[in-house]
């Protein structure tokens, strides 16, 4: 589903961010991408969603080589991800409602349906009941409930997050964990960066390390 | 196709919103827009009612033929089967000593006058216009003419009409001028104001990018505010044209019908109206498009 081959990132003037990654992901698996900050997680995950470029080697999406994407099929690409954020990134204009509706005004889903797999959406994080709310009203934890329903609700087969428990409690932490497990069961690829493997431990999973931009064996 | 029916009317309906949620700045660029629209618009209004004027006066050039007072009948004849024979000569009309006498006699104040002369001043003449309408062969016809016999003299009639005609050809061309410059300050007021409102949506921007919008998507609620403010703004101008017409012709009044084209003021025709409002909203739609796709470029 995603393959990596001797990727390395190198950012203008900075060091070395990532180095010779070659790895597989399989259709369906779990992965947890762990290492300290600055290991070079985040940019692993920007490069597959194409929203870094590899300063070389190549990196696969669904048989696509997405380093050599045209700049006019990348949303395209981006439309197969589910993206969670650390800082959640959502849009404090607006009520949670909107904010999740948005990939799928992107895909051109408008009208019933949309709303309807908006409730889904918000029903599996257990948010049914916030949809008119702002999420400025929200806790940290239901702001990273909606963010994550928002990166499902166009249904996406991969799911890519980036320390999505970092700033939560740890109750918080616990229902996002079983969160990401129910969307194991239900076969979509995950890809979850996080430097708080404990947090995590509940979770059959595949490990994938990172120390100083290179894989640790 | 439903789709894309979909991402329009959403683009559409965030455009509207945006308007609604910022009522007063929107208001006020309207104003801005209607009236750099309204000047060379009112000057093309005025320029359209000199032209109605000149047009009536039969700018067409003519050429008048005056017998010397004592010419025979038969001799203004001969000048009539002269002209008729002539290549330069299009139509040509007698107007009789008597007939003058009369149209002279309608004018106010002037019978007296000519009852007490006791005999007719005026003579026969021949009014002449050219075929095809050039007034240099009408020129050459004149010096021909003079030498004819019984011809007292000749006079070519259209030199102040066609010196306003100029004047009217030259208000046209600053007309263009007008609104050729406020066609860029159109498109650069609402560039202005799209790049405004880009950077207050910086944020959702990004998002959607991330999420997989195209830059289409991005575009398209820009390009529907830039031609919405466009046709607001054409609406206003041919309002304020409107306006100051009604105005004028209240102020003035009967005065002002006597410099008016026959029938009163000439105002925008709905044509010029609906050509108006699709300038302005292109311009509007042209200067968005400008802003946003300098904005996608910087961030791309």
């Amino acid at each position: 589903m995603i393959s990596l081959s001797s990727v390395a990132k190198r950012y203008p003037g900075a060091h070395e961010a990532l180095r010779d990654i070659t790895l597989q992901i399989e259709r369906g698996e779990l992965v947890l991408l762990t290492g300290p900050s600055g290991a070079g997680k985040s940019t692993l995950l920007k490069l597959i969603a194409a929203i870094e470029r590899p300063t070389a080697g190549t990196v696969t999406v669904s048989g696509q080589n997405v380093a050599r994407l045209s700049k006019r099929a990348i949303p395209y690409l981006r439309r197969n991800f589910g993206l969670v954020f650390q800082d959640h990134k959502l849009l404090y204009d607006r009520s949670v409602f909107e904010n999740v509706v948005l990939p799928l005004r992107v895909a051109g889903f408008d009208g019933r349906e949309a709303a309807s797999r908006v409730r889904a959406a918000l029903d599996k994080v257990g948010l049914l009941g916030r949809e008119r709310s702002n999420p400025i009203s929200l806790s940290g934890g239901e702001q990273q409930r909606v963010c994550i329903a928002r990166a499902v609700v166009h249904r996406p087969s991969i799911v890519l997050a980036d320390e999505p428990t970092a700033n939560l409690d740890a109750e918080y932490a616990r229902e996002i964990v079983a969160l990401f497990g129910a969307f194991h069961q239900v076969g979509v690829t995950l890809m979850v960066a996080t430097h708080d493997v404990g947090t995590f431990a509940p979770l059959t999973s595949r490990r994938i390390e990172l120390r100083g931009g290179a894989l640790v064996p | 196709m439903r789709s894309w029916l979909a991402q329009h009317g959403f683009a559409f309906r965030d455009a509207l919103g945006r308007f609604a949620r910022h009522l007063v700045p929107s208001v006020f660029n309207i104003v801005v827009i209607g009236v750099a629209v309204s000047l060379p618009l009112s000057l093309y209004v005025t320029v359209k009612n000199l032209g109605a004027v000149t047009g009536q006066l039969d700018a067409e050039p003519q050429l008048t033929l005056f017998m010397v007072p004592e010419a025979s009948a038969e001799e203004a004849e001969a000048v009539g089967a002269r002209l008729a024979q002539h290549p330069a000569v299009g139509k040509q009309r007698f107007v009789p000593k008597t007939e003058a006498l009369d149209g002279l006699r309608r004018n106010a104040g002037m019978t007296e006058i000519i009852d007490n002369l006791g005999r007719n001043p005026l003579p026969d003449a021949w009014i002449v216009s050219g075929r095809g309408g050039d007034p240099a062969t009408l020129e050459s016809l004149r010096q021909e003419a003079v030498r004819w016999p019984k011809v007292d003299h000749a006079q070519l009639d259209t030199a102040w009409a066609r010196k306003l005609d100029t004047a009217v050809r030259v208000g046209r061309a600053v007309t263009l001028l007008i609104a050729g410059l406020l066609a860029v300050a159109l498109a650069a007021v609402t560039f202005n104001t799209i790049r405004l409102q880009i950077l207050t949506r910086r944020e959702e921007i990004e998002v959607s990018k991330l999420i997989g919008a195209t830059d289409g998507f991005i575009r398209r609620p820009f390009l529907y505010f830039g031609l919405l403010q466009g046709i607001a703004g054409g609406l206003a101008a041919c309002g304020l044209v409107w306006a100051a017409l009604a105005a004028l012709q209240a102020q003035v009044g009967p005065a002002l019908l006597a410099l008016a084209p026959e029938g009163g003021l000439l105002g925008l025709a709905l044509p010029e109206a609906a050509a108006v409002l699709g300038v302005a909203s292109a311009l509007g739609w042209l200067g968005a498009w400008l802003s946003v796709t300098q904005h996608l470029w910087r961030i791309g």
